[in-house]
Protein backbone atom coordinates (compact mmCIF):
# COMPACT_ATOMS: atom_id res chain seq x y z
CA UNK A 1 0.00 0.00 0.00
CA UNK A 2 1.30 3.42 -0.99
CA UNK A 3 2.20 6.11 1.54
CA UNK A 4 -1.08 8.62 2.26
CA UNK A 5 1.14 11.56 2.94
CA UNK A 6 4.18 12.65 1.90
CA UNK A 7 7.00 13.55 4.13
CA UNK A 8 6.41 17.34 4.12
CA UNK A 9 2.66 16.35 5.70
CA UNK A 10 5.21 15.91 9.06
CA UNK A 11 5.80 19.92 9.03
CA UNK A 12 1.59 20.12 8.37
CA UNK A 13 1.00 17.90 11.34
CA UNK A 14 3.46 19.96 13.49
CA UNK A 15 1.39 23.62 12.67
CA UNK A 16 -1.65 22.45 12.61
CA UNK A 17 -1.75 22.03 16.49
CA UNK A 18 -0.50 25.55 16.47
CA UNK A 19 -3.22 26.51 13.76
CA UNK A 20 -6.04 24.77 15.87
CA UNK A 21 -5.06 26.57 18.96
CA UNK A 22 -5.20 29.74 17.34
CA UNK A 23 -8.22 28.76 15.45
CA UNK A 24 -10.16 27.75 18.73
CA UNK A 25 -9.22 31.22 20.20
CA UNK A 26 -10.25 32.56 17.23
CA UNK A 27 -13.80 31.33 17.16
CA UNK A 28 -13.98 31.57 21.02
CA UNK A 29 -12.81 35.00 21.14
CA UNK A 30 -14.98 36.36 17.87
CA UNK A 31 -18.25 34.80 19.94
CA UNK A 32 -17.26 36.62 23.06
CA UNK A 33 -17.02 39.53 21.40
CA UNK A 34 -20.60 38.68 19.45
CA UNK A 35 -22.33 37.88 22.85
CA UNK A 36 -20.89 40.81 24.71
CA UNK A 37 -21.77 43.57 21.79
CA UNK A 38 -24.78 45.60 21.30
CA UNK A 39 -25.88 43.48 19.03
CA UNK A 40 -26.54 40.51 21.49
CA UNK A 41 -26.93 42.68 24.66
CA UNK A 42 -28.91 45.62 23.05
CA UNK A 43 -27.04 47.92 25.51
CA UNK A 44 -27.36 51.14 23.88
CA UNK A 45 -29.92 50.59 20.77
CA UNK A 46 -32.51 52.88 20.29
CA UNK A 47 -35.91 50.85 19.95
CA UNK A 48 -38.13 51.90 17.06
CA UNK A 49 -41.35 53.47 19.27
CA UNK A 50 -44.49 54.83 17.63
CA UNK A 51 -43.55 57.86 19.29
CA UNK A 52 -39.94 59.02 19.53
CA UNK A 53 -40.09 59.95 23.47
CA UNK A 54 -37.39 61.53 24.91
CA UNK A 55 -36.41 61.26 28.69
CA UNK A 56 -34.59 63.56 28.83
CA UNK A 57 -37.22 65.96 27.52
CA UNK A 58 -39.54 65.28 30.28
CA UNK A 59 -37.24 64.73 33.32
CA UNK A 60 -34.17 67.26 32.87
CA UNK A 61 -36.12 69.53 30.66
CA UNK A 62 -39.47 69.82 32.68
CA UNK A 63 -38.24 68.28 35.75
CA UNK A 64 -40.78 65.73 36.37
CA UNK A 65 -40.33 62.93 38.80
CA UNK A 66 -40.10 59.24 37.77
CA UNK A 67 -43.33 58.65 39.25
CA UNK A 68 -45.36 60.79 37.46
CA UNK A 69 -45.61 58.13 34.51
CA UNK A 70 -44.17 54.58 36.39
CA UNK A 71 -46.91 54.98 38.66
CA UNK A 72 -46.60 51.68 40.21
CA UNK A 73 -42.99 51.08 40.79
CA UNK A 74 -42.93 51.69 44.56
CA UNK A 75 -45.27 49.25 45.40
CA UNK A 76 -45.84 46.51 42.25
CA UNK A 77 -42.88 44.35 40.52
CA UNK A 78 -43.93 46.28 37.55
CA UNK A 79 -43.28 49.78 37.32
CA UNK A 80 -45.46 50.70 35.15
CA UNK A 81 -45.99 51.79 31.72
CA UNK A 82 -48.31 55.04 31.43
CA UNK A 83 -51.69 54.67 30.33
CA UNK A 84 -52.46 57.56 27.14
CA UNK A 85 -53.99 59.16 29.67
CA UNK A 86 -50.61 59.85 31.12
CA UNK A 87 -49.69 61.23 28.17
CA UNK A 88 -52.79 63.37 27.44
CA UNK A 89 -52.96 64.93 30.89
CA UNK A 90 -50.33 67.35 29.63
CA UNK A 91 -50.37 66.67 25.73
CA UNK A 92 -54.65 67.69 25.55
CA UNK A 93 -52.79 70.78 25.63
CA UNK A 94 -49.16 70.59 24.86
CA UNK A 95 -47.96 69.58 21.25
CA UNK A 96 -51.51 68.53 20.63
CA UNK A 97 -51.67 69.40 16.66
CA UNK A 98 -48.19 68.45 16.00
CA UNK A 99 -48.24 65.47 13.79
CA UNK A 100 -45.23 63.60 15.78
CA UNK A 101 -47.63 63.06 18.66
CA UNK A 102 -50.78 61.14 16.22
CA UNK A 103 -50.33 57.87 17.59
CA UNK A 104 -51.22 59.33 21.03
CA UNK A 105 -54.15 61.25 19.61
CA UNK A 106 -55.43 58.16 17.82
CA UNK A 107 -55.02 55.99 20.82
CA UNK A 108 -56.41 58.25 23.14
CA UNK A 109 -59.77 58.71 20.66
CA UNK A 110 -59.90 54.98 20.02
CA UNK A 111 -59.02 53.56 23.21
CA UNK A 112 -56.24 51.04 21.67
CA UNK A 113 -53.62 51.40 23.60
CA UNK A 114 -50.51 52.52 22.23
CA UNK A 115 -47.80 49.50 21.40
CA UNK A 116 -44.46 50.85 22.90
CA UNK A 117 -41.31 48.59 22.53
CA UNK A 118 -40.24 47.16 25.83
CA UNK A 119 -36.36 48.24 26.14
CA UNK A 120 -35.23 46.10 29.09
CA UNK A 121 -36.76 43.03 29.00
CA UNK A 122 -35.94 39.88 31.15
CA UNK A 123 -36.07 36.10 30.53
CA UNK A 124 -39.81 34.67 31.69
CA UNK A 125 -37.48 32.74 34.47
CA UNK A 126 -36.75 35.94 35.83
CA UNK A 127 -39.23 37.28 38.61
CA UNK A 128 -38.06 40.85 39.21
CA UNK A 129 -38.99 43.31 41.65
CA UNK A 130 -38.85 47.16 40.98
CA UNK A 131 -40.69 47.65 44.58
CA UNK A 132 -38.15 45.81 46.77
CA UNK A 133 -35.27 47.49 45.19
CA UNK A 134 -36.53 50.83 44.99
CA UNK A 135 -37.82 50.74 48.84
CA UNK A 136 -34.81 49.13 50.00
CA UNK A 137 -32.35 52.01 48.69
CA UNK A 138 -31.74 50.57 44.89
CA UNK A 139 -31.71 53.75 42.63
CA UNK A 140 -33.24 53.92 39.15
CA UNK A 141 -29.87 55.05 38.00
CA UNK A 142 -27.87 52.23 39.39
CA UNK A 143 -29.88 49.65 36.52
CA UNK A 144 -31.20 52.01 33.83
CA UNK A 145 -28.45 54.42 33.64
CA UNK A 146 -28.94 58.35 33.23
CA UNK A 147 -32.29 57.73 32.01
CA UNK A 148 -33.02 61.35 32.25
CA UNK A 149 -30.34 62.41 29.63
CA UNK A 150 -31.55 59.75 26.98
CA UNK A 151 -33.16 61.42 23.90
CA UNK A 152 -34.48 58.25 23.08
CA UNK A 153 -34.45 55.56 25.68
CA UNK A 154 -32.23 52.50 25.55
CA UNK A 155 -31.16 49.46 27.84
CA UNK A 156 -28.04 50.96 29.59
CA UNK A 157 -26.78 47.44 31.13
CA UNK A 158 -26.58 43.89 30.25
CA UNK A 159 -29.07 42.47 32.56
CA UNK A 160 -27.09 39.71 32.92
CA UNK A 161 -27.19 37.74 35.86
CA UNK A 162 -23.86 38.30 36.76
CA UNK A 163 -24.49 41.43 36.40
CA UNK A 164 -27.17 40.86 38.71
CA UNK A 165 -25.10 39.12 41.15
CA UNK A 166 -22.68 42.08 41.64
CA UNK A 167 -24.99 43.59 43.62
CA UNK A 168 -26.42 40.67 45.05
CA UNK A 169 -23.05 39.67 46.12
CA UNK A 170 -22.05 42.75 48.00
CA UNK A 171 -24.96 45.63 47.46
CA UNK A 172 -23.36 47.77 50.29
CA UNK A 173 -21.12 48.77 46.46
CA UNK A 174 -24.57 50.31 45.29
CA UNK A 175 -26.85 51.05 48.07
CA UNK A 176 -27.84 54.60 48.45
CA UNK A 177 -30.42 56.27 50.85
CA UNK A 178 -33.71 56.38 50.21
CA UNK A 179 -34.57 59.43 49.66
CA UNK A 180 -31.87 59.68 46.79
CA UNK A 181 -33.73 56.86 45.17
CA UNK A 182 -35.70 58.76 42.36
CA UNK A 183 -32.43 61.21 41.81
CA UNK A 184 -30.93 60.52 38.85
CA UNK A 185 -27.62 62.69 39.33
CA UNK A 186 -27.13 60.49 42.45
CA UNK A 187 -23.17 59.53 42.52
CA UNK A 188 -22.00 57.21 45.14
CA UNK A 189 -19.77 58.96 48.02
CA UNK A 190 -15.85 58.59 48.53
CA UNK A 191 -16.39 56.58 51.05
CA UNK A 192 -19.71 54.47 49.60
CA UNK A 193 -18.68 51.06 51.13
CA UNK A 194 -18.81 52.41 54.71
CA UNK A 195 -21.96 54.21 53.99
CA UNK A 196 -23.21 50.88 52.50
CA UNK A 197 -22.41 48.67 54.78
CA UNK A 198 -24.35 50.76 57.25
CA UNK A 199 -27.05 51.17 55.24
CA UNK A 200 -27.52 47.71 54.40
CA UNK A 201 -27.84 47.13 57.71
CA UNK A 202 -30.60 49.75 58.48
CA UNK A 203 -32.63 48.95 55.45
CA UNK A 204 -32.94 45.13 57.14
CA UNK A 205 -31.21 44.02 53.37
CA UNK A 206 -30.72 40.40 54.14
CA UNK A 207 -27.63 39.67 52.01
CA UNK A 208 -27.53 36.09 52.82
CA UNK A 209 -30.75 35.89 50.78
CA UNK A 210 -29.65 37.59 48.01
CA UNK A 211 -28.09 34.39 46.59
CA UNK A 212 -30.69 31.80 47.15
CA UNK A 213 -32.03 30.98 43.57
CA UNK A 214 -35.68 31.51 44.50
CA UNK A 215 -35.07 35.35 45.12
CA UNK A 216 -35.32 35.59 41.38
CA UNK A 217 -36.63 32.14 40.26
CA UNK A 218 -39.27 30.56 40.87
CA UNK B 1 -4.45 -2.26 8.05
CA UNK B 2 -5.36 -1.34 11.02
CA UNK B 3 -6.18 1.82 9.55
CA UNK B 4 -8.76 0.09 7.98
CA UNK B 5 -10.14 -1.47 10.76
CA UNK B 6 -9.94 1.57 12.87
CA UNK B 7 -12.18 3.37 10.34
CA UNK B 8 -14.63 0.36 9.86
CA UNK B 9 -15.00 1.02 13.80
CA UNK B 10 -15.14 4.70 13.89
CA UNK B 11 -17.98 5.14 11.49
CA UNK B 12 -20.91 3.81 13.97
CA UNK B 13 -19.33 5.76 16.95
CA UNK B 14 -19.50 9.11 15.02
CA UNK B 15 -22.57 8.47 14.00
CA UNK B 16 -23.86 8.14 17.39
CA UNK B 17 -21.99 10.95 18.48
CA UNK B 18 -23.32 12.89 16.01
CA UNK B 19 -26.80 11.46 16.89
CA UNK B 20 -26.17 12.48 20.52
CA UNK B 21 -25.41 15.71 19.85
CA UNK B 22 -28.58 16.41 17.35
CA UNK B 23 -30.66 14.94 20.64
CA UNK B 24 -28.90 17.22 22.79
CA UNK B 25 -29.61 20.48 20.58
CA UNK B 26 -32.87 19.56 20.23
CA UNK B 27 -33.13 20.17 23.99
CA UNK B 28 -32.47 23.66 22.81
CA UNK B 29 -35.80 25.30 23.20
CA UNK B 30 -36.81 29.12 24.34
CA UNK B 31 -39.96 28.21 26.30
CA UNK B 32 -38.39 28.21 29.72
CA UNK B 33 -37.07 32.07 28.49
CA UNK B 34 -40.87 32.88 26.65
CA UNK B 35 -42.62 30.85 29.31
CA UNK B 36 -46.60 30.06 29.12
CA UNK B 37 -47.45 33.49 30.75
CA UNK B 38 -47.62 37.16 29.82
CA UNK B 39 -45.26 39.58 31.84
CA UNK B 40 -47.43 43.48 32.45
CA UNK B 41 -49.54 44.72 29.32
CA UNK B 42 -47.45 42.13 26.66
CA UNK B 43 -49.81 41.90 23.31
CA UNK B 44 -51.76 38.52 22.90
CA UNK B 45 -53.28 37.60 19.98
CA UNK B 46 -56.20 35.91 22.37
CA UNK B 47 -58.26 39.37 22.66
CA UNK B 48 -59.60 41.63 19.48
CA UNK B 49 -57.73 44.35 20.94
CA UNK B 50 -54.50 42.71 21.61
CA UNK B 51 -53.84 43.70 24.82
CA UNK B 52 -54.09 41.78 28.19
CA UNK B 53 -54.07 44.37 30.42
CA UNK B 54 -58.39 44.79 30.34
CA UNK B 55 -60.22 47.26 30.85
CA UNK B 56 -62.76 46.91 33.51
CA UNK B 57 -66.57 46.44 31.56
CA UNK B 58 -68.87 49.30 32.23
CA UNK B 59 -70.75 49.36 34.89
CA UNK B 60 -67.96 47.87 37.49
CA UNK B 61 -66.60 49.89 40.05
CA UNK B 62 -63.53 49.76 42.18
CA UNK B 63 -63.76 48.31 45.63
CA UNK B 64 -61.04 49.68 47.94
CA UNK B 65 -60.54 48.10 51.08
CA UNK B 66 -59.47 50.85 53.30
CA UNK B 67 -58.65 48.34 56.28
CA UNK B 68 -56.39 46.42 54.03
CA UNK B 69 -55.94 48.95 51.43
CA UNK B 70 -56.38 46.44 49.00
CA UNK B 71 -57.90 47.83 45.30
CA UNK B 72 -60.01 44.98 43.71
CA UNK B 73 -62.74 44.91 41.37
CA UNK B 74 -66.17 43.98 42.70
CA UNK B 75 -69.67 44.02 41.28
CA UNK B 76 -72.19 46.43 40.64
CA UNK B 77 -73.41 46.24 44.04
CA UNK B 78 -72.08 47.60 46.51
CA UNK B 79 -70.98 51.07 45.39
CA UNK B 80 -68.14 52.81 46.82
CA UNK B 81 -70.55 53.49 49.92
CA UNK B 82 -68.19 55.90 51.64
CA UNK B 83 -68.54 59.05 49.42
CA UNK B 84 -66.88 60.89 52.44
CA UNK B 85 -63.45 59.47 51.79
CA UNK B 86 -63.91 58.16 47.91
CA UNK B 87 -65.39 61.23 46.70
CA UNK B 88 -64.87 64.12 49.10
CA UNK B 89 -68.99 64.68 49.76
CA UNK B 90 -70.88 63.71 52.24
CA UNK B 91 -74.81 64.08 51.80
CA UNK B 92 -73.38 65.82 48.71
CA UNK B 93 -72.14 68.52 49.85
CA UNK B 94 -67.54 69.10 50.16
CA UNK B 95 -66.54 67.43 52.74
CA UNK B 96 -65.10 70.21 55.59
CA UNK B 97 -62.67 67.60 57.33
CA UNK B 98 -60.59 64.15 56.66
CA UNK B 99 -62.58 60.97 56.76
CA UNK B 100 -62.20 59.05 60.22
CA UNK B 101 -60.18 56.36 58.89
CA UNK B 102 -57.70 59.11 57.97
CA UNK B 103 -56.31 60.06 61.07
CA UNK B 104 -54.28 64.22 60.84
CA UNK B 105 -50.39 63.53 61.91
CA UNK B 106 -47.40 64.26 60.53
CA UNK B 107 -47.26 61.45 58.97
CA UNK B 108 -50.18 62.27 56.19
CA UNK B 109 -48.28 65.82 55.40
CA UNK B 110 -45.34 64.29 54.90
CA UNK B 111 -46.97 61.70 52.27
CA UNK B 112 -48.62 64.77 51.27
CA UNK B 113 -45.90 66.55 50.26
CA UNK B 114 -43.61 63.97 48.99
CA UNK B 115 -47.09 62.90 46.57
CA UNK B 116 -48.01 66.82 45.59
CA UNK B 117 -44.12 66.83 44.49
CA UNK B 118 -44.26 64.11 42.32
CA UNK B 119 -48.04 64.57 41.01
CA UNK B 120 -48.86 68.19 41.10
CA UNK B 121 -45.92 70.80 41.02
CA UNK B 122 -45.60 69.94 37.12
CA UNK B 123 -48.61 72.39 36.98
CA UNK B 124 -49.55 73.95 40.16
CA UNK B 125 -45.81 74.35 40.84
CA UNK B 126 -44.22 73.86 44.23
CA UNK B 127 -45.43 76.48 46.59
CA UNK B 128 -49.00 75.73 44.53
CA UNK B 129 -49.21 79.21 43.18
CA UNK B 130 -50.00 77.61 39.84
CA UNK B 131 -46.39 78.65 37.94
CA UNK B 132 -45.34 74.71 37.31
CA UNK B 133 -43.02 74.17 34.55
CA UNK B 134 -45.62 72.34 32.50
CA UNK B 135 -47.03 76.43 31.75
CA UNK B 136 -44.09 77.54 30.39
CA UNK B 137 -44.53 74.49 27.68
CA UNK B 138 -47.90 76.20 27.10
CA UNK B 139 -49.82 74.68 29.49
CA UNK B 140 -52.76 77.31 30.88
CA UNK B 141 -52.29 78.47 34.15
CA UNK B 142 -53.98 77.07 36.53
CA UNK B 143 -55.43 78.72 39.53
CA UNK B 144 -53.22 79.41 42.30
CA UNK B 145 -54.17 77.98 45.95
CA UNK B 146 -53.37 80.96 47.46
CA UNK B 147 -56.65 82.97 46.09
CA UNK B 148 -59.45 83.43 48.30
CA UNK B 149 -61.63 80.86 46.75
CA UNK B 150 -59.46 78.31 46.95
CA UNK B 151 -58.40 79.37 50.52
CA UNK B 152 -62.38 79.03 51.58
CA UNK B 153 -63.22 76.16 49.68
CA UNK B 154 -64.06 73.05 51.62
CA UNK B 155 -60.85 70.14 51.91
CA UNK B 156 -63.46 67.83 49.97
CA UNK B 157 -63.43 70.12 47.12
CA UNK B 158 -59.56 69.31 46.72
CA UNK B 159 -60.03 65.42 46.83
CA UNK B 160 -63.21 65.76 44.05
CA UNK B 161 -60.81 67.56 41.85
CA UNK B 162 -58.09 65.11 42.28
CA UNK B 163 -61.09 62.22 41.59
CA UNK B 164 -62.72 63.88 38.49
CA UNK B 165 -60.36 66.28 37.03
CA UNK B 166 -61.31 69.73 36.86
CA UNK B 167 -61.33 72.01 33.65
CA UNK B 168 -58.00 71.32 31.63
CA UNK B 169 -56.85 68.79 34.64
CA UNK B 170 -57.16 65.33 33.62
CA UNK B 171 -58.72 63.09 36.34
CA UNK B 172 -55.85 61.74 38.48
CA UNK B 173 -58.10 58.85 40.02
CA UNK B 174 -56.23 55.73 38.28
CA UNK B 175 -52.55 57.66 39.35
CA UNK B 176 -53.07 59.02 43.42
CA UNK B 177 -54.74 56.63 45.54
CA UNK B 178 -57.77 57.62 47.84
CA UNK B 179 -55.77 58.10 50.77
CA UNK B 180 -52.98 59.73 48.82
CA UNK B 181 -55.50 62.31 48.06
CA UNK B 182 -56.70 63.16 51.61
CA UNK B 183 -52.89 63.66 52.20
CA UNK B 184 -52.40 66.09 49.17
CA UNK B 185 -55.64 67.82 50.46
CA UNK B 186 -54.07 68.64 54.06
CA UNK B 187 -50.60 69.24 52.14
CA UNK B 188 -52.39 72.02 49.92
CA UNK B 189 -53.58 73.53 53.30
CA UNK B 190 -49.80 73.34 54.69
CA UNK B 191 -49.03 75.39 51.43
CA UNK B 192 -51.72 77.89 52.16
CA UNK B 193 -50.66 78.60 55.68
CA UNK B 194 -47.39 78.78 54.66
CA UNK B 195 -48.31 81.75 52.07
CA UNK B 196 -50.34 83.71 54.42
CA UNK B 197 -48.53 82.94 58.14
CA UNK B 198 -48.68 85.43 60.34
CA UNK B 199 -45.82 85.87 63.05
CA UNK B 200 -47.97 84.50 65.73
CA UNK B 201 -47.94 81.30 63.99
CA UNK B 202 -44.52 80.77 64.57
CA UNK B 203 -42.97 78.71 67.08
CA UNK B 204 -41.37 80.87 70.05
CA UNK B 205 -38.68 79.97 69.61
CA UNK B 206 -38.19 80.72 65.64
CA UNK B 207 -39.92 83.98 66.27
CA UNK B 208 -37.35 84.70 68.75
CA UNK B 209 -35.08 84.30 65.90
CA UNK B 210 -36.68 86.26 63.48
CA UNK B 211 -37.01 88.92 65.92
CA UNK B 212 -33.43 88.93 66.93
CA UNK B 213 -31.77 88.57 63.24
CA UNK B 214 -28.15 88.10 65.04
CA UNK B 215 -27.94 84.68 65.83
CA UNK B 216 -29.74 84.01 62.23
CA UNK B 217 -26.93 85.85 60.30
CA UNK B 218 -24.36 83.89 62.41
CA UNK B 219 -26.26 80.82 61.33
CA UNK B 220 -26.10 82.08 57.07
CA UNK B 221 -22.35 81.87 57.67
CA UNK B 222 -21.92 78.77 59.08
CA UNK B 223 -23.98 77.74 56.43
CA UNK B 224 -21.47 77.50 53.24
CA UNK B 225 -18.76 76.29 56.13
CA UNK B 226 -20.86 73.10 56.80
CA UNK B 227 -20.71 72.92 53.60
CA UNK B 228 -17.35 73.00 52.70
CA UNK B 229 -17.13 70.08 54.76
CA UNK B 230 -19.59 67.40 52.69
Amino acid sequence: MAQVFPPGANWLAKWSILFAILGVTLVVGVASAVYWSPVVTQVGVHKKQPVPFSHQRHVQGNGLDCRYCHTSVETSPFAGIPATETCMTCHSQVLAGQEMFNPVKESWDSGQPMEWTRVNDLPDFVYFNHSIHVNKGVGCSTCHGRVDEMRLTYKAETLHMGWCLRCHEAPEKFIRPKDQVFNMAWEPPSDQLEQGRKLVQEYNVEVGQLLNCSICHR
Amino acid sequence: MNYEIASRTRGPKHAALCAACLVALSGCHWDMWNNARYKPLEPTTFFADNATARTVPPGIVPYYDTESKVLSVASTEPPLTDTHYFQGKVEGAFAKTLPASVPLNRALIERGQRQFEIYCIPCHGKLGDGQGMITTRGFPNPPSYHIDRLRQVELGYFVDVMTNGFGRMYSYASRVKPEDRWAIASYIRVLQLSQNATPELLPADVLEQAKNPQPAAAEAHEGPQSNEHD
